[in-house]
Order: structure tokens, then C-alpha cells, then sequence
């Protein structure tokens, strides 16, 4: 066991725990936050993912030893209430089904935006590659990317959930 | 809270009212028709219901619901269909997920069912209740309820200019009569205000911060983690472990055996290591030793199956549906056409693997499943644990996917079973090796058609073997297979064929298999919009040409006779050929594709739903497939949510995909060979084709959206494959070799 200290969303944490611990398990079990999902343990789906020191990175293969002090940013610390753009164009265009995959997904896709704030398609497909989503979401995907770019220039080819006039 | 007012004699068709003491809440309880794999326990259950409406002095709508949400939307739609019937604002309406309760029972989500079968029987209880708030309303004011109506969750009567809000007035409807729900008067569909709206999914919101509670998010006082080493054989056992190394690991509490249960249920039984965290339990199951008793189905392969069905449809197989005389037909053809085709086993891969928290007491048992079919995991944990089911309480969480494959029971009885023995609420986790390595997979199957054409290019004879095995014989080993197992309208074919026989021939093996999003639509539609092309092609006819004349000019309504609801529910050819022609429009069918390109076209029906596909394909020199557009059209009758059938469509054309180029699961030493998915692999991103859905606009009765769009995905792909390379292809996953 040993103590490692690292910031989450801002806060700093101190966990006494086995170094070698995925760091997505000690969010999860050992500070309660289950934003950040298991997929598969090892960095093939990218349902883990969150941002370390600005980067994505897959936290079910990053031992908490190798965070010592550095920043950490998950879904919950995206945004306070779901204001990131990105958040809002998944809200917009209707992205997440089952919704399991989603917080790696939009952490992966927040951490393209950053990068590259008008991504073209073959960047997407780049970017995006490493994350599975079972339910088959991946054009939503795309088009809420584009979307948060504010670079939806033609009218979306399927009439949004958003621009079809939701009653609420 | 409302308590249950215990019925006298009700009818299964009736309703029951309930009001608290205080008569807080209008509660109208109905029966939902379930899920198959349900029991039916009518003579033992205290009342036939197991949906209810209830509306509370705050004019809230609740339906508290049998159905699971796992990304289908059906917390959605289910909601707008009542805020309709009922005349409340969208924003006044929500959705519970029912628990099993000693007064609840058959809970169960599956078979594209929520929508196609509770339209009707949610509308008729949502009108109830509009009709009660209506009389109470009528009461108070000395009025006629004819005078009164209802908007926006209050009663108005016109002439007075009075109102009165459903919350004003729930007391008074609850000491009402409920109406009779068969003659209840529904609403006008054309006064439908949220019904046939794109509205925005409820769960989606949650979806987006990392707030959306699955079952892996469930957390207990007291809870502790688990994982289970199971045999990698099926059917093994643990002859021996030791747990010394795996104890030694910090935060390791216990190491305790559980043992397989059941054939029906198939929980595989294991060693499980319990411990303070998940990563703990982990480390702790790699660190133990055990010795596997590998059983009797040590020595199963693909090869050795994929030989033993092929065997078995060499020769006759036990007929399923026989018109005319195929076999002599075919002696005397003109022109015949034969072919086999094979499929393998598919794992489901739901993105969040299987999991379950239980917490076993003494007396009684709570058990959070991520499930699709709540009220058989409340029978088996039971069982598994010996508790009365009316002793065992289970909620249902949201889930990371379901596809079938959560509709099995397996992940809720390894909880029980270990929250039992250590005396302790725990979750027990899959790994995502355990999730590939012990799921109840998509049957392998090998198919055998033969045909023969006449001298106009029709159809003389059409005999059709198939050999799989079966999901029922989970329950029997040599079960057949029930007829919706091996065709769907494979069976009732809608092409037109003088003599046509189908025959199944049950294949034996160890590895569990069950329901798989289509189920047996996966794999009869793919062969039978294969084989036709074949057809067309020896026809020297346009597949799309083809396909219409088979159909024929005149409407035709086909299937099993009598079954449900009478002709609504048999397949209409009419609608067949109007979503082939759709999509055809749509999809540029006839006009040249652009350069390297080939365009395929298929269509099925299943769930009571019409579904059409073109797929735009090219073939790189090494044999790579790439699927650029899919085009596709769907008759599901009324669209309860059109955005979210187009979103179940786009599901259903990608996850179709993964299988038709990438999904295999292969069998050696009588276990799975894939572990994760580096070698399981699914469609990403990248791979991803332009996906342009056209919805055929209808008043009809709305039908099953969440699996139709998977079967004739392959056919469209390998179709247009053959148009661009005359090479067929007949076994999935394509592979680069067949094409290289």
C-alpha cells in the first residue's frame, strides 16, 4: 500500500492504496466516482477514459503510481451542469442509447475539440477510433462533434430530436 | 405511498384501483403482457397486474413499468404514449422501473415487445384514467361529463369556464368505478400531441455528466467486490484450489466456491474471491490455483460442430412446414440452384459487462440487476438461495446494453449465492474476459437450400435445411427448438413458391447459447436474401425485380393463421414490397454506383415490422470490405418516436455490421477462443457507414423497432458484393480471403 496524492475535477486526493491499482478502479471504489466506466481493461474500448494532465488517457491500464500529483479530469468534472459544449451537442443530437460508453466517448471527443477546434471527418475517425460503442451510435457521434465545433454547415441530414421541436 | 387494494375476483382483463388511506394517489393497475422466458403464475399470484398508472395530488403521471430501459428509449415512449391518452403535459409524465414484489409479477423486457404489445392496453389505461378524473370533475360540478374535458392535466367544462387540475382532483377519482378498459374511448390519434414527435430521450441527460446510475454504479453500505473464476470448458468444474496466494493479496476477505445451478438457468458455478475493491478481487483471482474438472465437453470444436451440422443437412431433417412436394420438384427441375450457408456463434458484448449486487439476509433478499428479465432472476436467485421469491426484492438498474443478453439470469445468482455465504452485501463483477468467455451466444448455424426455377424464372420448389442448436434444449438437452427459433419468416416465406418445405435438424453441443438481438432472424434472414439473389442471378433477373415479382402483384397476407390479433399480425406483402421500393428510391437502386462501387439490396420482416436495406460496398484489393452507405427503410407501423426509430435502426445496421466483417466467436477444448475485444473485434468509428433511414409514413399499429433492422443488413452487404465481384459470399464474418 501506499499514499498518492493527485487532483480530481480540481480537488486534491490523497488514497492509500496499492500502487499498482488502475487508477480507473480507485475512482471508482475508492472515491466513489462512477462516471468513469470498465469496459474492458485493456485499452481496447475506451469507456475508462479521462484526462490526464489535458491528455485522454485510459485509466483502466494507468497504474494510480504513475498520477502522483498530477491532474485528472473525469465526466464528473467536465463541466458542472453539462454545460460543455460537447455535452450539450450529445444533448442536441440525441447521442447516447444505453449510454454505458458515453463518458469515454465524450471525454475523448472534449479532448479532440481542444486539440483540434474544427476537426474534419478523417480527424474524428482518428481520434474516435479507440472508443467501441456497442449500441452503434457513432454517426450521432459525429455529427455532435461537428456540431460542438459550430461546424454544422449544411443542415443535419437527419432532422435532429433538438430541431424537430422537443415539447419540453 | 399507495397500498394495493387486494382484488376479489379479477379478471385478467381488468383493472384494479388502489387508493391509500388518505387517497393520495389515483392508481390504476393493468396487465402488461411479458416476456416469454417469464412464468406465467397467474393461479398463484395475489393479483393479475403488473403495470400501473398512478397519479399523485401533485398531478404527476407515473407508469410504473414491467419494461427495462437498456438504450431502446422505451422509458420514452412508453411516457408519450400515456401523456397523450392521459391529457397531461409531457413535462408532468415519468417512467419507473416496477420491482418484483409478491404482487407484481411477470417483468421482462425482450422481443421488440414494449411498444408492438403495450400500445394499446397503456392507451386503454391511460384513458381510464382521463375518463375517472373527467367524472370526478362532472361530479363536483353537477355537470354531465359529455360537457367536460381534459387538457393539460386538469378537467375543463367549457360553459362554466371552470377547471379543476388532476391533482384537485384525485381523491375524488380514486372512490370512482374504473370503466371497463375495452370500452374505454381512446383519443383520436389525429389529436396526438406527442406521439409521431422526435421528443428528446428522458435518460439522455444523465447520460452526458456521468450521473446515469447502471448496475455497475450501484453501491450498498457495507458492500464488497467479487470476481469469479469459472471454468474456461463449459460444463466444468473446480476439482481442487487452493487460496492461500490469493488470500495473501491485501484487501482479500474470502475465497469461496459456488456452485453451477441449473440447466435452465446455467450459472456456471466458480471460485469466487471476495474483497474490499474490485481491483483486490482481481489481483486475488490471479493469484489462485485450482484444478478444473473439464467435464464431458472438453473435447467440442468449431470444426467438429461445423462438421456435425453439415452432416446432419446432407441428408433429410425433420420437416417444420411442408407446401406441396419439394423433393419431387426438384427431380425434375428445369433449373436448380443449391447452396449452404454458415454462421457462428456471436457473443453479445454489452459494454458494460455483466454484474449484479445482492445483498442475502436471513430473511429475505434485494438484489440490483442490470436485467431484462427481472421477475426470472427474482424466481432463480430464489431458488439458488433458498428463499421463497416473495422474499427476494429485485431493482433494476439501467443498463450498459442488453441485447438478450441480459435477459439470462446468471450474473444475479453468483451475487445471491455469495452475498450468502460471507454474509455481507457484494458485487460481483464480470471481467471483460469473463463477459466473452461465459455469455449465452448467438446459435452457430449451417443452412442447406436447394431450388428449383422454372423456364419463366419462378420458383418451383424451395427446400430449406437447417441445423443449429437449439436455446430451448438449454432448458432440455435435446429439446427442439421452438418454430421461432429456426425461421421467422424463413418459415411463412412471403416469396411465392409452388412447393416448399422447411426442415430442422438439431445439432449437440456444450456451449450456452440464447437470444441474441434478431435472434433467429440473424441468420434465416441472411440466408434466405442471399439465396434469393442466387436466384435472380441464375434467373438473369435485377434482384430488386426479382424479389417484387416472387411477391407477386396481389396482396397477400402471410404466416401462422390465427395467430394473436388475426391478419394484423401476419405479414403483408404490400408492405414488404413498399419498403423494398423505398429504399430502392432512396438508395439510387438502377442508377450506376460511383466508380469501385456495388450496391446490394435486402429486405426482412420480424417483430411485426417491415425493414429494407441498400448497401453502397467496395472491395479493396486485399480482399478488405468497406461499407459506405446503407440505405434503409422501415414500415413499424405508427412511429411512436421517429427520431428513436432511426436511432434503432442506425443501432441495428451497426451492430449487424460487426458481424457480417468482424465478429467471430470460435470454440477449441470446449471453450471460447476470443478473450476481449482485441480479438473479438466490433465496428469502430472509422468503419462506420453513412447511414440514410426513410421511415414509411402509417396509421397502422405501431410494431417492434429494437432488433428488425439487424437481419437484412448482411444480406444487402454480401449481395453487392456479388455484383461487384461475382463472388458469393455464404459464410459470416466475410473474410479478406474469400475476396483477395
Amino acid at each position: 500500500m501506499a499514499s498518492i496524492t493527485f487532483h480530481v475535477n480540481g480537488k486534491s486526493q490523497t488514497v492509500d492504496v496499492d500502487p499498482d491499482t488502475p487508477l480507473l478502479w480507485v475512482l471508482r471504489d475508492t472515491l466513489q466516482m462512477t462516471g468513469t466506466k470498465f469496459g474492458c481493461g485493456i485499452a481496447q474500448c475506451g469507456a475508462c477514459t479521462v484526462h490526464l494532465d489535458g491528455e485522454p488517457t485510459r485509466s483502466c491500464i494507468t497504474p494510480v503510481s504513475a498520477v502522483e500529483g498530477k491532474r485528472v479530469v473525469t465526466i464528473e468534472g467536465l463541466s458542472p451542469d453539462r454545460s460543455h459544449a460537447i455535452q450539450q451537442a450529445w444533448i442536441a443530437e440525441q447521442v447516447p442509447q444505453c449510454g454505458y460508453c458515453q463518458s469515454g466517448q465524450i471525454m475523448t471527443a472534449a479532448a479532440l475539440l481542444k486539440r483540434k477546434p474544427k476537426p474534419t471527418d478523417a480527424d474524428i475517425d482518428e481520434a474516435m477510433a479507440g472508443n467501441i460503442c456497442r449500441c452503434g451510435t457513432y454517426p450521432r457521434i459525429r455529427r455532435a462533434i461537428h456540431r460542438a465545433a459550430g461546424q454544422l454547415s449544411a443542415p443535419a441530414k437527419h432532422k435532429t430530436a433538438a430541431s424537430a421541436g422537443g415539447v419540453r | 405511498m399507495s397500498t394495493l387494494v387486494a382484488p376479489s375476483k379479477l379478471s385478467r382483463r381488468g383493472f384494479l384501483k388502489t387508493a391509500s388511506a388518505s387517497g393520495a394517489a389515483l392508481m390504476i393497475g393493468f396487465y402488461w403482457p411479458g416476456f416469454a422466458a417469464a412464468e406465467n403464475k397467474e393461479e398463484q399470484t395475489p393479483n393479475p397486474f403488473n403495470a400501473w398508472v398512478r397519479i399523485d395530488t401533485d398531478g404527476k403521471v407515473t407508469l410504473i413499468c414491467p419494461k427495462s430501459e437498456m438504450g431502446q428509449g422505451v422509458l420514452t415512449s412508453l411516457a408519450m404514449i400515456l401523456a397523450d391518452e392521459t391529457e397531461v403535459d409531457w413535462s408532468d409524465v415519468r417512467v419507473e422501473h416496477a420491482e418484483t414484489k409478491p404482487e407484481i409479477y411477470d417483468l421482462g423486457t425482450g422481443g421488440s415487445s414494449s411498444v408492438r404489445e403495450q400500445y394499446l392496453p397503456l392507451r386503454q389505461a391511460g384513458a381510464a384514467a382521463r375518463i375517472m378524473l373527467i367524472q370526478a370533475a362532472a361530479q363536483t360540478w353537477g355537470v354531465d361529463a359529455v360537457t367536460c374535458h381534459a387538457k393539460d392535466g386538469a378537467v375543463i367544462h367549457g360553459a362554466r369556464s371552470s377547471r379543476l387540475t388532476y391533482g384537485e382532483l384525485v381523491e375524488k377519482a380514486s372512490q370512482l368505478p374504473v370503466p371497463d378498459l375495452d370500452n374505454v374511448t381512446l383519443k383520436n390519434p389525429d389529436n396526438f400531441r406527442y406521439v409521431g414527435k422526435s421528443i428528446p430521450h428522458v435518460d439522455i441527460p444523465s447520460k452526458v455528466d456521468g450521473s446515469a446510475q447502471f448496475g455497475i454504479d450501484v453501491r450498498v453500505p457495507g458492500m464488497l467486490h467479487a470476481v469469479v473464476a469459472r471454468c474456461p470448458t463449459f460444463g466444468g468444474t473446480a476439482k481442487s484450489f487452493d487460496a492461500t496466494k490469493a488470500k495473501a493479496v491485501p484487501g482479500v476477505r474470502d475465497v469461496i466456491e459456488i456452485p453451477a445451478v441449473g440447466t435452465g438457468c446455467h450459472s456456471a458455478g466458480g471460485v469466487a474471491v471476495v474483497a474490499d475493491t474490485t481491483w483486490a478481487a482481481i489481483s486475488g483471482r490471479s493469484a489462485l490455483q485450482i484444478e478444473w474438472d473439464n467435464g464431458p465437453n472438453a473435447g467440442e470444436t468449431s470444426d467438429s460442430l461445423r462438421e456435425q451440422m453439415k452432416s446432419l443437412t446432407a441428408k433429410p431433417a425433420k420437416p417444420v412446414r411442408t407446401v406441396g412436394d419439394a423433393d419431387a420438384a426438384l427431380a425434375h427441375a428445369y433449373k436448380t440452384i443449391e447452396a449452404e450457408y454458415e454462421l457462428p456463434f456471436l457473443a453479445h458484448a454489452t459494454m458494460e459487462p455483466m454484474n449484479c449486487v445482492a445483498d442475502v439476509r436471513a430473511d429475505g433478499a434485494e438484489v440490483w440487476s442490470p436485467t431484462q428479465s427481472p421477475q426470472w432472476n427474482q424466481s432463480v436467485v430464489a431458488q439458488a438461495i433458498g428463499l421463497k421469491p416473495e422474499s427476494v426484492i429485485v431493482h433494476t438498474t439501467l443498463m450498459g446494453g442488453g441485447f438478450g443478453r441480459r435477459a439470462q439470469t446468471d450474473f444475479a445468482v453468483e451475487a445471491a449465492q455469495v452475498s450468502k455465504a460471507i454474509g455481507k452485501p457484494v458485487q460481483v463483477l464480470w471481467t471483460r474476459e469473463d463477459d466473452m468467455q461465459h455469455d449465452f451466444y448467438r446459435p452457430a448455424f449451417h443452412h442447406r437450400l436447394s431450388a428449383a426455377l422454372d423456364s419463366a424464372g419462378g420458383v418451383e420448389a424451395w427446400r430449406h435445411r437447417v441445423s443449429s442448436v437449439s436455446i430451448n434444449a438449454l432448458w432440455r438437452p435435446q429439446a427442439d427448438p421452438s418454430d421461432s427459433e429456426i425461421g421467422g419468416c424463413a418459415t411463412y416465406l412471403p416469396y411465392q413458391t409452388k412447393n416448399f418445405q422447411l426442415e430442422y435438424a438439431l445439432a449437440l453441443s456444450g456451449v450456452p447459447r440464447a437470444w441474441w438481438r434478431s435472434v433467429e432472424n440473424s441468420s434465416s434472414g441472411f440466408v434466405v436474401e442471399s439465396f434469393l439473389d442466387e436466384l435472380a442471378a441464375a434467373a438473369k433477373t435485377d434482384p430488386l425485380e426479382f424479389r417484387l415479382r416472387l411477391l407477386g402483384t396481389e396482396r397477400r397476407k402471410v404466416g401462422k393463421p390465427a395467430k394473436k390479433g388475426g391478419e394484423d399480425w401476419l405479414l403483408d406483402t404490400e408492405r414488404y414490397k413498399a419498403v423494398l421500393q423505398l429504399a430502392a428510391e432512396k438508395g439510387g437502386w438502377g442508377k450506376p454506383a460511383p466508380a469501385g462501387r456495388a450496391r446490394g439490396i435486402a429486405a426482412w420482416y420480424s417483430f411485426d415490422t417491415y425493414a429494407a436495406h441498400v448497401a453502397e460496398v467496395s472491395v479493396a484489393r486485399d480482399g478488405k470490405v468497406r461499407v459506405h452507405r446503407v440505405t434503409s427503410a422501415v414500415d413499424c407501423g405508427r412511429a411512436i418516436n421517429p427520431d428513436g426509430v432511426k436511432a434503432q435502426l442506425e443501432s441495428a445496421v451497426i451492430f449487424a455490421l460487426s458481424a457480417v466483417l468482424l465478429s467471430e466467436i470460435t470454440i477449441a477444448n470446449g471453450g471460447v477462443e476470443q478473450s476481449n475485444f482485441n480479438d473479438y473485434q466490433v465496428l469502430r468509428m472509422p468503419d462506420t457507414p453513412e447511414i440514410d433511414i426513410h421511415i414509411v409514413p402509417s396509421t397502422a399499429r405501431p410494431t417492434g423497432m429494437g432488433e428488425p433492422g439487424v437481419p437484412p443488413l448482411a444480406p444487402a452487404v454480401t449481395n453487392a458484393i456479388f455484383t461487384l465481384t461475382r463472388k458469393r459470399i455464404r459464410r459470416l464474418p466475410i473474410r479478406a480471403s474469400d475476396l483477395a
